[in-house]
């Protein structure tokens, strides 16, 4: 693996001994839009639809067709420019980008070279150093600019017969290209611009950005060099599917141009494709030799424009005008400010902000137990951490389908905090709850005889007992050995399956012993 | 009857003088007498009696969709019509039905009007002859006509047989069509010139609409940017009535302009005293021919007579037109002919080594060679290293066009009079001599600055020539400024009293009810 330096420093300079090797990765986001057609034609967008069963007279390139812009995309452009803090152009152009290709009906695929629809933004996303959750650092990466494209059709290579089969389902659905400048210096910092990414796109709705169904797709751009000198030869990475390959498939590659430079080699500019089996990357064949795209201005759709409120014409139409600050006033809160919120309002640690959030559901998961709880915050949130988390992790759930809603979680953690059961028993009711058997944790406490003793009397006889049975701790803690004391009280749990207030048993049993 | 303008074969309709198959049947026959002409690539006998008996159906209940109900029409073959095959004259859609009707020819089948068939082209509108078409060569119905023969010094049958002219291009089968009466109008498309050169030599009112009036929906692009569908009809009046039906915004074309169109009635203008003529001196090219320089003159004449006012004006960067066009064009053509690969429709090379031997083996059986011609050097000059220096210097020089004629208009001229062609129809053997890039650059030289700037412009037939061939004069409008345009060539078109073409082959077919009563725009 390639030791990153998270303060954005060199890396140390492998067995040549030379000067160390500065990387540098930059990424080109392709994310699909999550809208109900495609970007310019009026043919459904369904992730696993029979194939070519989504394809309108356009998509297909039929002679005579024109493209017809789709209102929502652009919208979801501008949000997610808003959201990444970029300049939105009022005035943005659509391109033709050539080349043939099975799956491209058209010969060219419709894009925005020389003016798209943002520009100059930046992306601040935080990592934990040394994987040290509760220490963060906050990084920043530019974005250069995003532009709406249209998505290609997909091939499927019949080796065996020498076919290529071609569904145009995904032909023509909208992407927004994001283009992030060479700001990051390993895998990490690239997948954790690239998480935060899929966050916003995801708080903003403009594009689902699930990586396994290809609505992002990440392209990583690498090079290396020595401080003081430029940039080096780059090559492009493609084919990564999870932010996990992004961060393998980057410091392979680092590490791939270091030994090979300081092998005396030459880094070629090529696309090279990461094989997430291997683990590494290796030339593409198809994507040899330079391609010209033989760009032209799309001739069919005239200039994109957008208006703001001081621009708006009075007397327009406003199902035929965008306009940038009505889109900007009602953006939902960032990531960034649901984290602060929920640090601030409910007093937990920044790091638990950030896991609340990477998990979808899970911060509403956490907000609505909180609310129908009386349990602190702060500890709730260990419960959502520790207990529900790790159960849904460890059997590939996702929040949504937790066997446990929140109003359940609330019930059990309220018995806890009226000191009805222990937090022990509190667990065992969880477990049970997991089976998802549709009692109540009330029931489950009931039935299992979970309930801490009420009756004073009762436990104090089982603390005397207690004491009586274990002289020698007795004899340590009365000589100052007060560590011995959460023997006794084990013991105490134990004797009453785990039904005694710990808290209430403690003092029991320093008083018993102070006598 | 075959003769009427559109209004009058509407009243007999509606009077129930002539029903719609009947005169559907008439001009169907009257194809298939004039087949030797070559105007039609397909003829749709059955869809057209039973649009025709449809029609009937409405008449009978007295409720016709208006003036081209059971209008006998045909349309260039590079538009897109459901079920009828559209071809573009090329091998690579020989056979190709499309699923669906373009904008203007659902808008022609939602008024009521007949589809007889497609009309033949250049392959893919690439041309100025209409002679470089799969199908072969488009017949100028003149070269039979009365007029013509009497001029020309009697000859051997085999020289007479050689002796037949071109229709002009690249809508010279819609232009021929409308000439020799087989259909009441027809569509054509124009993009540097290709709706009113073949009108001009066919001796018919050519219209090309500004740009964005007109949807291009399901128009098979030649240059999007300047593509216009054309109106190809017997009198102004008749191309004002299709326009009606044609124009405005179609949400399919997102070039149309948003603003509602009016159909529109033209006046008979009798006072031209207030109008402004200009007369663009750069029109006066080299090449221009002596007969036509005249007729020119003497229109230009005419109206100064009449009162208006005639002015000479510059478009100086006129003569860079054709040039700057050579390049927008191949450059779209380039694109737009890279969906033609073989996979999704048309023609597919039975060439199997890979996909790439396939595309082209593809792409060089389906395309002529002025297509692949345009092709290669459209890529060309979009390449990386060209596009600055060719690309985007000609739209530049495009825009500079467009301002000559903003400026001149703001000067307060109304509408610019010129020739359309630079000379009458050339016999086939002598047009056949120069390439196509040649003939198409010299051809288009008078019709081509139109387009670029996207200005309606209409070619109305004006005289014989000494040949007894027609010549026709254009009139160039401002921008949407289509009834102005047509209002003045109208009042031309009725001053010229342009002769009706005399053919055999119609007089043996259109002895109907209107044989004693001759229209007056035709006597």
């Amino acid at each position: 693996a390639v030791a990153c330096n998270k303060r954005g420093g060199a890396v140390p300079a492998g067995k040549s001994g030379l000067a160390p090797w500065i990387p540098v990765v930059g990424l080109e986001i392709h994310a699909q839009i999550s809208s109900n057609s495609k970007l310019f034609s009026g043919s459904q967008v369904q992730f696993a639809a029979p194939p070519n069963s989504l394809v309108s007279f356009f998509d297909a390139s039929l002679p005579g067709t024109l493209p017809v812009l789709n209102r929502r995309c652009v919208e979801a452009a501008v949000m997610t420019g808003l959201a990444l803090n970029c300049s939105i152009n009022k005035k943005s152009l659509f391109d033709r980008k050539h080349y043939f290709y099975a799956d491209l009906p058209a010969g060219y695929q419709i894009t925005q070279q020389r003016v798209p629809i943002a520009v100059n933004g930046s992306l601040s996303y935080s990592l934990c150093i040394d994987n040290k959750m509760s220490q963060m650092v906050t990084k920043t990466v530019r974005i250069k600019q995003i532009q709406l494209e249209q998505d290609s059709g997909k091939s499927l290579h019949d080796d065996t017969r020498c076919q290529t089969l071609v569904d145009l389902n995904r032909a023509g659905v909208g992407l927004m290209e994001v283009v992030m400048e060479p700001d990051m210096c390993c895998g990490e910092e690239a997948a954790a611009a690239v998480r935060e990414l899929q966050l916003i796109l995801q708080t903003l709705g403009s594009s689902q950005a699930v990586m396994a169904e290809g609505q992002l797709r990440v392209d990583a751009n690498v090079s290396v060099h020595h401080p003081g000198e430029p940039y080096g030869v780059r090559t492009e990475v493609k084919n990564i599917n999870s932010i996990r390959f992004l961060a393998k498939a980057v410091d392979y590659e680092i590490q791939r141009q270091i030994e090979e430079l300081e092998n005396g080699g030459t880094i070629l500019n090529e696309t090279r494709a990461f094989d997430s089996k291997l683990g590494c990357t290796v030339p593409m064949r198809d994507k040899e030799g330079k391609q010209d795209y033989r760009f032209m201005p799309e001739p069919n759709l005239p200039p994109l424009i957008l208006y703001d409120t001081k621009s708006l014409p009075a007397n327009m139409n406003h199902q035929q005008v965008i306009n940038i600050d009505w889109i900007q006033e009602r953006l939902p809160d960032l990531p960034s400010v649901k984290r602060e919120k929920l640090v601030e309002q409910y007093g937990i640690l920044p790091e638990h902000s950030f896991t609340l959030l990477n998990e979808d559901g899970l911060a509403e998961f956490f907000e609505s137990v909180v609310k129908q709880t009386q349990m602190k915050p702060k500890k709730v949130i260990g419960w959502i951490l520790n207990d529900l988390l790790s159960y849904l992790k460890q059997h590939s759930l996702t929040v949504k389908e937790s066997p446990v809603s929140s109003i359940l979680l609330a019930d059990l953690l309220n018995l806890l905090e009226k000191k009805e059961i222990s937090s022990t028993a509190a667990k065992r009711v969880l477990a049970e709850l997991w089976k998802g058997e549709g009692k109540t944790p009330l029931e489950i406490v009931k039935e299992q005889k979970l309930e801490l003793l009420q009756d004073q009397k009762e436990l104090e006889q089982i603390c005397q007992a207690v004491i009586d049975g274990q002289e020698n701790e007795v004899m340590a803690i009365k000589a100052g050995n007060r560590k011995v004391l959460n023997k006794l009280i084990g013991l105490v749990q134990r004797k009453t399956q785990g039904r005694s207030n710990p808290v209430l048993v403690k003092q029991l049993l320093e008083k018993k012993l102070s006598e | 009857m075959l003769r009427a303008s559109l209004r009058q074969v509407s009243a007999a309709l509606k009077e129930g003088r002539v029903t719609p198959t009947e005169l559907c049947q008439r001009c169907l026959a009257l194809i298939k007498s004039t087949k030797f002409l070559n105007a039609y690539v397909t003829v749709a006998e059955e869809t057209a009696l039973k649009q025709a008996e449809e029609s009937e159906e409405r008449y009978k209940r007295g409720q016709p969709l208006g003036i081209l109900d059971g209008i006998p029409i045909a349309v260039k073959d590079n538009f897109n019509t459901a079920g009828i095959e559209t071809t573009c004259a090329s091998n690579m859609l020989k056979g190709y039905i499309s699923p669906y009707n373009a904008t203007v020819v659902q808008k022609l089948l939602d008024h009521g009007a007949v589809l007889l068939g497609k009309t033949n082209l250049d392959e893919f509108a690439m041309g100025s002859g209409s002679t470089d078409g799969v199908f072969g060569p488009v017949r100028n119905p003149w070269s039979y006509s009365k007029q013509y023969k009497e001029k020309s010094v009697p000859k051997s049958h085999s020289e007479e047989e050689s002796d037949w002219v071109i229709t002009g291009g690249s809508s010279g089968g819609s232009a021929a069509a409308v000439s020799s009466f087989t259909c009441f109008a027809a569509l054509g498309s124009d993009t540097g010139g290709s709706t009113r050169n073949p009108a001009a030599h066919c001796g018919v009112v050519g219209l090309k609409p500004t740009y964005g009036l007109i949807s291009r929906h399901g128009l098979i692009p030649l240059v999007n940017s300047m593509d216009v569908p054309g109106i190809l009809t017997r009198c102004v009046d008749d191309a004002a009535v299709l326009l009606g039906s044609l124009a405005g915004h179609d949400p399919k074309d997102s070039t149309t302009i948003q603003d509602d169109f009016k159909p529109f009635e033209l006046p008979n203008l009798t006072d031209v005293s207030k109008l402004s003529i200009g007369i663009p001196k750069e029109y006066h090219a080299p090449g221009l021919s002596s007969e036509i320089l005249a007729l020119w003159s003497k229109a230009a004449d005419l109206f100064k007579n009449a009162g208006a006012k005639v002015v000479e004006v510059s478009l100086p960067h006129t003569r860079y037109s054709i040039v700057c066009y050579h390049v927008l064009c191949t450059a779209e053509v380039a694109s737009n002919m890279a969906r033609f690969d073989g996979l999704e429709y048309g023609h597919r090379s039975d060439m199997k080594d890979s996909t790439e031997s396939m595309y082209a083996a593809t792409r060089r059986e389906g395309f002529n060679d002025v297509v692949r011609g345009r092709i290669l050097s459209g890529n060309y000059f979009l390449l990386k290293q060209n596009y600055e220096k060719y690309f985007v210097k000609a739209q530049k020089v495009r825009r500079l066009i467009a301002n000559d004629f903003v400026k001149v208009f703001r000067s307060g001229v109304d509408v610019l009079l010129t020739p359309t062609t630079l000379s009458d129809a050339a016999p086939y053997t002598e047009f056949i001599q120069e390439d196509n890039r040649t003939r198409s650059a010299q051809d288009d030289i008078l019709t081509q600055a139109a387009n670029m700037a996207g200005l309606p412009a209409i070619n109305v037939p004006t005289a014989l020539s000494e040949r007894g061939l027609p010549v026709g004069l254009q009139f160039i409008g401002r921008s949407f400024q289509e009834k102005q345009l047509l209002t003045v060539a109208k009042w031309f078109e009725k001053q010229v009293q342009f002769p009706v073409i005399e053919l055999e082959e119609v007089k043996r077919h259109d002895n109907g009810v209107f044989q004693h009563q001759k229209s007056a725009s035709f006597s």
